[in-house]
């Protein structure tokens, strides 16, 4: 048995959730989500090429609050199998060797991180036009073959996911970590790549103006991948918060902006003509070459009013929330999405940059799973806080410093110190029944 | 007989003193010894102004009486100040609307059939045509509008001439139409002694070409001040652009002055020394305090925008620029002017609710920056109330509001370039050509009702000579952020501002108290 924090099926609690006002999103959430931490069997190799990975680190993403606020779409319900264990950012180090696709050996203990996406390949189908291709992230097989529904591993029942200690993946899947880099900036890899797909999904000539809406995590790489991989021209990051605006700019952007001041302060940069509607947010005549969505909210609107006649507007952020889409069509945007990676050649790049100085302190909060419900309220609440990546540790998540940016254990941080010691369990019977063993569940924190 | 200006001591006996801020005024009671400026009493009005009119018309300084310049088949343009001034807008009917329909009169008798008005409204907004009937009157409007009466576009290209350049390499460019006229009869008020004389023409009809050679850091920092044109660079400009294009144009000059009654009944106590308030006029005063303070601040904002002033007229001169303006200062200074002995170490200002370019809308905090710095700072000849590192201590609310119509560049002034510095020399070398070129402000001041892009520039370089000169600014009830901004420090009390005052100035200071409105012009000895 491996202690997991696991997704289950939970209406009430999905659309509970979903309700809560955001002032109280980070307090309550975490308690409202259908998550409880829980004992499950260590998950079964599904075939051939399956390998068995124990979990390092593993980020919680941006899409994984959505999927925890109730706020993803129900587009992805049929993508998911349930219950799952969360995380497609992981850093895992190799139970068993394995040889690679292309013949090189990877020994038990080798440091991982995973491509989280299940394409064919790993469900032992045949290849889908998609996967042919060579577009693996489009597979049209994601809820076919040896392996139930899901899109990424992380939200598929039978893989188990990073918020747990052990997790199985397709040898398809592992790219090697570089013994040099640290496993807080390999944990980086997967977001990373996501954004250096995104860069590549688009054609950025020398010079273009670009925005980039949302400094989370995804804003932020966004920025590093397009000022390291592109001749792009001027960047200009709409960020909420202080610590997310210096960031930007440590990683390239020429300018930020905060979210109220956007359309006026884009329209200086970019020129053109600020237009207000009778009813409803202004737009740009004008603005941006590209505008990058990277919010996973009402972002998409807001870049669909920020781009230039015939300009771009890609979606990197997972998209939660309606917009008007009058803008596309009477500007004649091309927007175009970006899912995922693709495979090597992204995941390549991406433990390159990962070593940028620039992301030093980007993972500066680990917790053990024992503290979940801590671990999302900060995650919730990163941008307020200054942070910008939290992340699990399931073997034990005090072992890293606060702000450590080295792979080596450094000193207990003070919001994981604190409670380690301590011992209170309130598991719902409910929720715990249905996954079988319960004998872990004594550990600080771990509830329903 | 009006009394004279006063300097007024606070003693025991010293009542609590009015000070306004914004859209609101408070009685507050100043430390003994501080000194209280009072302008003269307000000077009694002409009582027939329209006979006053005719015969300056007829008996011009230094100019043929102005129906011997009319003509059949001359080119007449009739040019009027804006609604900056006065302020508060005057009761209708606008002095400007008496003299501007006896100046047609005697066109109409003389055969001139072209004849067109213009707002010398500069890089202020178009005024809407409600506010041009008001100052020129329903008859002219009607006759003139829209063809023949508009305003002054100084982005209009084609329709600027370039009339050369000064001895300094000043560029002048006016409005062609006035520029290509036989005469042109220039209308005005003059509220403040920096107002009307050359400026009118050169300033009112201009471009930004034209305009950035005095309005601009040096020439602010050198006008000291610019309501003692003497002392002015910037009206040393005026003059030699008003010089040169007086050589390609006449111009037959018409400027009125105005007197202190600047509220209407029944806020007319608000003109008279605290210590002669009537029981009557306490009671209003405190009625009409608690009501202000608790209506809904849109109510608030519409009762004081719309508040029309019952002045009396002071003066009518016509005939040469020059002749005509020396006797106007003359009423100004008799209107505002009160002698002071030396500087002191802190000056006190009330910034009220209404300053030139926020008629009819919202003071925004680089109005307020520019009304304190800017305009009451410099309400002195000889040398400043304040000394030099000394404190200012102002009083307004100083929200971070904006109308999003009047000052979209503003809006961005305040959030792009004030975010990045406050020196005004910077912001004139890094910002300003930016501003002042941008398309879609030259598109909103030319068919919105938009401030030009490079007005709050001005505003900031109008208290230039200001900030070098203090050593501490702190405004009295002002939101902390918005101070911050500027460089200013906030405090909730006089007492507090003092305190925080006596790290620059020391902990005795000599006080100063401007009491304004209505305007007062110091004299320092």
């Amino acid at each position: 048995m491996i202690l997991a924090l696991e997704y289950h099926r939970s209406p009430a609690r999905y659309l509970a959730a979903a309700r809560l006002p955001g002032r109280l999103r980070s307090a309550a959430v975490p308690s409202l989500a259908p998550l409880r931490l829980t004992n499950r069997p260590v998950p079964s190799m599904p075939g051939p090429g399956w390998v068995r990975l124990r979990t390092i680190l593993s980020g919680i993403c941006g899409s994984d609050l959505a999927m925890a606020a109730g706020k993803v779409s129900p587009y992805l319900g049929p993508l998911t199998s349930m219950p799952f264990v969360p995380g497609h950012e992981v850093l895992a180090e190799l139970m068993d060797d394995v040889r690679m696709d292309d013949g090189t050996d990877l020994r038990a203990g080798t440091r991982v991180v995973i491509d989280p996406v299940l394409p064919c390949r790993a469900r032992g189908t045949g290849p889908c036009p998609s996967c042919a291709s060579g577009h693996e992230n489009r597979c049209d097989h994601v809820n076919a073959g040896r392996i139930s529904a899901g899109l990424q591993t992380g939200f598929c029942a039978d893989t188990g996911g990073g918020w747990s200690e052990r997790l199985v993946a397709h040898r398809s899947q592992l790219h090697r970590v570089p013994d040099a880099l640290p496993s807080e900036r390999a944990v980086l890899a997967e977001p990373l790549a996501c954004a250096v797909r995104s860069v590549r999904r688009i054609d950025v000539p020398r010079g273009t103006s670009i925005v980039v809406v949302g400094a989370g995590t995804v804003g932020l790489l966004t920025v590093l991948a397009l000022r390291e991989l592109t001749p792009a021209g001027p960047i200009t990051v709409i960020a909420r918060h202080p610590g997310q605006r210096r960031r930007a700019i440590a990683l390239g952007a020429t300018e930020t902006i905060a979210p109220q001041a956007a359309l006026r302060g884009l329209r200086r940069i970019t020129g053109g003509s600020l237009v207000r509607p009778e009813l409803g947010p202004g737009y740009l005549l004008g603005g941006a070459d590209i505008v990058v969505e990277c919010t996973g909210g009402e972002g998409l609107d807001t870049a669909l009013r920020l781009v230039r006649g015939g300009g771009t507007v890609l979606l990197s952020g997972m998209p939660g929330k309606p917009a008007d889409l009058t803008p596309a069509w009477f500007r004649e945007l091309n927007i175009v999405g970006s899912y995922a990676s693709r495979g090597a050649d992204d995941f390549g790049a991406a433990l390159d940059l990962a070593s940028h100085d620039a992301l030093a302190g980007f993972v500066d909060s680990v917790y053990p799973l024992t503290r979940w419900r801590d671990a999302l309220s900060h995650a919730l609440s990163a941008g307020r806080s200054g942070s910008v990546k939290i992340a699990f540790d399931p073997r034990n998540g005090d072992r890293y410093a606060q702000n450590g940016d080295s792979a080596e254990p450094a000193a207990l941080p003070a919001h994981t110190r604190s409670t380690t010691t301590s011992a209170s369990t309130t598991t719902s019977t409910s929720d715990t029944a249905s996954t079988g063993d319960t004998d872990h569940l004594d550990r600080e924190g771990a509830d329903g | 007989m009006s009394r004279p200006g006063l300097v007024l001591e606070v003693d025991e006996r010293t009542p609590p003193l009015l000070v306004h801020e914004g859209e609101g005024f408070r009685l507050e009671r100043f430390p003994l010894g501080t000194r209280v400026i009072y302008p003269p009493d307000s000077l009694p009005g002409i009582r027939d102004v329209n006979r006053r009119i005719e015969d300056a018309l007829l008996n011009p300084l230094g100019s043929e009486p102005l129906p011997e310049l009319l003509h059949s088949g001359m080119r007449l343009t009739i040019v009027f100040d804006d609604l900056s001034l006065p302020l508060p807008p005057m009761q209708a009917p606008d002095v400007r609307q008496r003299v501007i329909e006896q100046v047609l009169e005697m066109a109409a008798n003389a055969g001139v059939d072209d004849v067109e008005l213009l707002a010398g409204n500069a890089l202020h907004r178009r005024m809407t045509p409600a506010e041009i009937k008001h100052i020129v009157g329903e008859r002219v409007f009607n006759s003139f509008w829209p063809d023949r009466l508009r305003n002054h576009d100084a982005e209009d290209r084609d329709n600027l001439t370039s009339l050369g350049q000064t001895r300094h390499g000043e560029d002048v460019e006016i409005n062609s139409r006035a520029a290509q006229s036989d005469l042109i009869v220039y209308v005005n008020i003059t509220l403040v002694a920096m107002s009307g004389g050359a400026k009118s023409v050169s300033v009112g009809l201009a471009s930004y070409k034209s305009l950035r050679h005095h309005h601009n850091v040096h020439t602010l920092r050198h006008s000291r001040s610019f309501n003692d044109p003497p002392n002015s660079a910037m009206h040393h400009s005026y003059e030699r652009m008003h010089s040169l294009l007086s050589e390609s144009v006449r111009v037959f000059h018409i400027e009125c002055t105005v007197n202190n009654d600047v509220f209407p009944s029944p806020f007319q106590f608000l003109n008279k020394r605290e210590w002669e308030w009537t029981l009557k006029d306490q009671a209003k005063f405190l009625a009409g305090k608690r009501a202000n303070d608790l209506a809904p601040a849109g109510a608030r904002h519409r009762v004081w925008q719309n508040m029309r002033a019952p002045y009396g007229v002071t003066g009518v001169h016509a005939g040469a620029t020059d002749l005509v303006h020396e006797k106007t200062l003359g009423n100004v200074h008799r209107q505002q002017l009160t002698e002071v002995q030396g500087q002191s170490d802190v000056l006190m200002l009330g910034l009220p609710y209404l300053c030139p370019y926020n008629v009819n809308s919202v003071m925004n905090p680089i109005l307020v920056y520019s009304l304190g710095l800017g305009y009451y700072f410099n309400m002195y000849k000889n040398k400043p109330l304040v000394r030099e590192g000394g404190a200012l201590i102002m009083y307004h609310p100083m929200k971070a509001e904006f109308h999003p119509l009047h000052h979209p560049s503003y809006i961005d002034f305040y959030e792009e370039v004030l975010t990045q510095t406050i020196d005004p020399a910077t912001i004139e070398t890094k910002f300003e050509e930016q501003y002042a070129t941008d398309p879609w402000y030259i598109h909103l001041y030319r068919n919105s009702y938009a401030y030009h892009g490079v007005h709050p520039f001005y505003m900031w370089y109008w208290g230039a000579h200001a900030l070098s000169h203090l050593g501490d600014v702190i405004c009295v009830g002002a939101d902390r952020r918005v101070a911050s901004r500027f460089g200013f420090r906030a405090a909730s009390t006089l007492a507090d501002a003092l305190e925080m005052a006596g790290e620059t100035v020391g902990r005795s200071p000599s006080l100063t108290y401007l009491h304004t409105p209505p305007m007062t012009l110091a004299d320092v000895r």
